[in-house]
């Protein structure tokens, strides 16, 4: 495996070819802001949060997808990608109906974290109050739309770590659910295996555990990287 | 198949001609004003007045000049007929006999609209019967492909497209022969080619009428490049909108294969290609070619982020070729005229001709072929005949959603790749909607950026959060409830979406309001409310 040499904010870094901008920064503890990026699943590159400058392109590059290369000098911290971040957050938070201090992942929330962690002060968008429902009807397990960001990782895992594709999106813009089966509550979903992926891969509270009060809801992932590991040994 | 069969065909062809032939528009534009009645009333007249042995009527493609349909034309006499009915048909064929007065409406064929033209892709467009291709062999069809075939190997046919310098038609204007050539060269185990016809752009109509009128002369290009890259097998991918051009596709896949056009062994060579159609669901996304790709193969129709390109990785992973309706129909008039033919069009880094649909507040509505080069001006007065009686124009809206508003103070600028960016619009695939002076060029935006949310798949957070909020912002400045704080908000917006979202389609959504906000700023500041 050939190693790559490339500087990530002025820092130097060692990198095999196979790896990405992301993998390469993490490895040498520059943190790249994602969300809907998640070891162990495949990277669609739909948050945008991880963009980042690269000399000579000018284009912003999605770090979750793009190689590593001999040379290339990569910023991620310039004032232009923290403003657009934060505008990504902010549309976020317009978007659905996020209220942290009701919320069952209120202190456990990706979303919650990233906003702390860009320094989102407020919004500045029209709030869209959309009408979203929730689901109940599975015995274990709650979808509440409202909380729901689209990033896809619940289909990603029940597609290619769980094998049952029980999740997909419906709709188009942002009117866009995601669904299971096709599109009928979940307690009568004849795929889903009632494995519980889906709802530890949730950034947000939209996929949580019956029984969860208020800031109960902590996310378990320690399985999935294990799991990704174990699929690829057995191929 | 061989090419004396070919060359027979044509010959058979000529000979059962009738002295004088009516042809009759039957494209989607006519056929919305009773063109199909026409043609039943003109063939009911030929027979009343027995002059079968002399007239035939024939069923064509479309004319251009869509406004004024239906259109008949008669030749060799080149007579042109507007606003025909099915009450004054009968009289065109009268008038033929000298048996009684003309009742249908006169059109002159000299008009600019029609010499002002250089006819390419639309050569058969009005001429041929899109039905039969027996027609289509007649008018020099599949002796490109004959020519290939026998005559070049496939990167001498690739070097021709290069030459030509014909450049994609679909919108962004990649050099086609640099596509092909990065396709051949990729490794796979198969390689598809892929014709997109999923024309979406509100007002822009040239791939369906190319697909209804001449649907020969795409699969004739498709198949010359599955030979210049090494693909045996098409897919044809059409919108559900367009079932005419589904239908006649059809019809022309059926018969080439009839006619060992298309299949195995084609003209005797070793060559195979197979060509399927694939029917769009009704997202505009799915012209962008990585989301037509996951369409074609069941999937949700989603872009997805390149690298890896379609010329590396396609549909179901192979290497694959996407090139627009117009830009196959181009290249077998290239292979049988000659790429400097072809490169005698045009300016010096946008060679040839373009199809444009010119549609909005302007006289002459309907489809032009025009030289690359030509100057909005020209299009618009000339070939367009200018604003109806009393009306002022103001701008000329191309490349639908995803382009700008070039003012008329810029339409001597000419129509080509460089200089319609510079001026902050995009040649697109060649929507072409005028307006005048009584257009409100916020509610333009505004109409744009509608269609651009609605149209989000709704993947990445900026196109899909962020033509929802620059939609609200734009009614907001459009009901007057706006600040100045709100058009720099938008302009902020404007330049998120641009800059970070995953595909074409969010990088250019912005594209309208940009452009408004650039020549007509001052119909925003009117309508803004004094801060406070």
């Amino acid at each position: 495996m050939a190693v790559k040499t490339l500087t990530i904010d002025g820092k130097h870094v060692g990198a095999e070819e196979s790896e990405t901008i992301l993998e390469a920064a993490t490895d040498a503890g520059i943190n790249i802001p994602t969300l809907c990026h998640l070891d162990g699943l495949t990277n669609v590159a739909a948050c945008r949060l991880c963009l980042v400058e690269v000399a000579g392109t000018k284009k912003l590059l999605p770090s979750c997808v793009t190689k590593v290369a001999e040379g290339m000098e990569v910023k991620t911290d310039t004032e232009r990608l923290r403003k657009y971040r934060l505008m990504i957050l902010e549309l976020l938070f317009a978007e659905r109906n996020h209220v942290c201090s009701v919320c069952v992942s209120n202190g456990h929330c990706e979303l919650q974290s990233r906003a702390h962690q860009l320094g989102m002060m407020h919004v500045r968008f029209q709030y869209l109050y959309p009408n979203a429902l929730v689901d109940a009807s599975h015995e274990r397990f709650v979808v509440d739309h409202n909380r729901c960001i689209l990033c896809t990782r619940c289909v990603r895992v029940c597609d290619e770590i769980e094998g049952a594709h029980t999740w997909d999106v419906m709709g188009r813009g942002t009117a866009s659910r995601v669904i299971t089966d096709l599109n009928q509550p979940w307690g009568t979903s004849e795929s889903c295996t009632s494995c519980g992926k889906c709802v530890h891969v949730c950034p947000t509270g939209a996929l949580f555990e019956k029984g969860r009060s208020v800031a109960e809801m902590a996310k378990r992932r320690e399985f999935l990287p294990y799991l990704a590991m174990m699929r690829e040994g057995a191929r | 198949m061989l090419l004396e069969e070919l060359i027979g065909i044509a010959e058979k062809q000529r000979e059962v001609r009738k002295q004088i032939c009516v042809r009759c528009c039957m494209s989607a534009g006519c056929m919305s004003s009773q063109s199909a009645e026409v043609k039943t009333a003109l063939e009911k007249a030929v027979a009343e007045r027995q002059m079968g042995d002399l007239i035939e009527v024939r069923r064509v493609g479309c004319m251009g000049l869509c406004g004024p349909g239906p259109l008949v034309s008669v030749e060799p006499n080149s007579l042109l007929y507007e606003h025909v009915t099915p009450e004054n048909a009968g009289s065109i064929i009268d008038a033929l006999t000298s048996a009684g007065p003309i009742k249908a409406e006169r059109c002159d064929p000299q008009h600019p609209f029609f010499t002002r033209q250089t006819l390419v892709v639309r050569a058969n467009g009005g001429r041929i019967d899109p039905e039969r291709i027996e027609d289509y062999i007649e008018a020099g069809g599949y002796r490109a492909l004959h020519h290939v075939l026998t005559e070049m190997q496939p990167p001498q046919a690739i070097e021709a497209i290069i030459k030509s310098g014909l450049r994609g038609r679909g919108g962004a204007g990649y050099p086609t022969g640099l596509k092909w050539a990065t396709v051949a060269k990729s490794v796979g185990k198969q390689k598809f080619v892929v014709c997109n016809g999923d024309e979406g752009d509100p007002g822009a109509f040239m791939d369906r009428s190319v697909l209804e009128s001449d649907p020969h002369s795409v699969i004739e290009g498709m198949a010359i490049a599955g030979y210049a890259i090494g693909a045996d097998q098409g897919f044809i991918y059409v919108r559900a909108e367009y079932p005419l051009a589904i239908s006649r596709l059809q019809v022309a896949i059926r018969q080439a294969k009839q006619h060992g056009l298309i299949g195995s062994a084609i003209f005797e060579s070793t060559f195979n290609f197979n060509v399927d159609i694939r029917i769009g669901a009704g997202a505009f996304v799915c012209g962008e070619e990585t989301a037509l790709m996951a369409s074609i193969e069941g999937k949700r129709g989603q872009p997805r982020p390149r690298p890896p390109f379609p010329a590396e990785s396609g549909l179901w992973g192979f290497p694959t070729l996407i090139n627009n309706v117009e830009t196959f129909a181009n290249i077998a008039p290239i292979i049988n005229r000659g790429p400097e033919w072809y490169a005698g069009f045009g300016t010096e880094k946008s060679k040839g001709t373009k199809v444009f649909a010119l549609t909005g507040k302007i006289q002459n509505t309907g489809l032009i072929e025009v030289p690359m080069g030509i100057t909005i001006r020209e299009i618009v007065e000339e070939l367009g005949g200018g604003a109806p009686e009393g009306a002022k124009l103001k701008a000329v809206q191309t490349g639908g959603p995803s382009g700008g508003c070039i003012p008329a103070e810029h339409f001597d600028a000419s129509i080509d790749y460089e200089s319609l960016t510079q001026l902050g619009s995009i040649m697109g695939s060649g929507g072409m909607v005028v307006m005048d002076d009584q257009t409100n060029m916020v509610e333009v935006a505004r109409f744009y950026m509608q269609f651009c949310m609605e149209e989000s798949c709704g993947k990445c957070v900026p196109c899909r959060a962020g033509t929802v909020q620059m939609y609200h912002l734009l009614a907001k400045i459009a009901a007057r409830q706006a600040t100045m704080k709100d058009l720099e908000l938008l302009e902020e917006l404007c330049d998120l979406v641009k800059n970070t979202s995953l595909c074409g389609l969010g990088q250019t959504a912005p594209n309208p309001v940009l452009s408004t906000l650039r020549y007509f700023r001052n119909e925003y500041l009117e309508l803004l409310q004094p801060a406070g």
